[in-house]
């Protein structure tokens, strides 16, 4: 019965990602600028990646999972936005991604000590 | 020639967050999802981080793709190593099929 469960998810992401990479859906603002057939896939592979991370969020059984998803869903926008500064050639996008780094740390460290149960100054 | 290069390091880091978001949902155990989604930021997010540092080339852009990745490098095990260590303290249970915790025989040590 396991073995029928692996092979039904590993069909249906194998099934999601080729057809990502196969025939991508078009955004609108990324038309006629450089590199656009690759970004738009990787944007959508990434897209992916952070519902997976979503639905961990959603069901975690404990507070640390959920901590974890989170800091990862960060991590992925840090990626998506270098993406588009490839397409866009604006470097103002990878400034968003450095300060979603920063936020996305500090507030890891504390929702850790949060769960610790003591206070910053021990 | 640097684009194809660039787009190679992008791939590879597309590919790792992928898996390092699949076993974030399939493994069992706090632990283990920790580590299967460590690797996603530093072999993943700093290899894209990298395919577009040799993309751009050494505009602002570039240069700010170097300093995130030295910044991801820097505080990523910092925050992965302080969520391990309030789970364990937090009193969350290893699943069944764990072999060892060397952190609970370190903590019976100290008292």
């Amino acid at each position: 019965m396991k073995v029928f469960k692996w092979l039904i998810g590993a069909i249906v992401l194998t099934g999601i990602v080729s057809f990502i990479i196969i025939k991508p859906i078009p955004f609108l603002f990324y038309h006629g600028l450089p590199n656009t057939a690759f970004v738009g896939r990787a944007l959508f592979i990434i897209i992916l990646a952070s519902v997976l991370c979503l639905y961990r969020i959603w069901k975690g059984p404990t507070g640390a999972d959920r901590i974890v998803a989170t800091d990862i869903l960060g991590i992925m926008i840090v990626g998506f936005c270098a993406i588009l500064t490839i397409s866009t050639h604006r470097s103002w996008y990878i400034d968003i991604g450095i300060a979603w780094a920063l936020q996305s740390f500090i507030s890891t460290l504390a929702f850790s000590k949060f769960l610790e149960g003591k206070s910053f100054d021990e | 020639m640097n684009n194809i290069i660039g787009l190679i390091f992008i791939s590879l880091g597309l590919a790792f967050d992928l898996f390092g978001c699949l076993g974030l949902v399939r493994l069992p155990d706090v632990y283990n999802r920790l580590q299967a989604a460590t690797k996603c930021v530093t072999l993943g997010t700093c290899s894209i981080l990298f395919g577009t540092f040799i993309i751009v080339g050494f505009t602002s852009a570039g240069m700010k793709c170097l300093l995130c990745i030295v910044f991801l490098m820097l505080t990523s095990p910092v925050a992965a190593h302080a969520v391990a260590r309030g789970a364990h303290r937090a009193g969350i249970k290893l699943w069944e099929g764990s072999a060892v915790d060397k952190y609970k025989e370190d903590k019976e040590g100290e008292k």
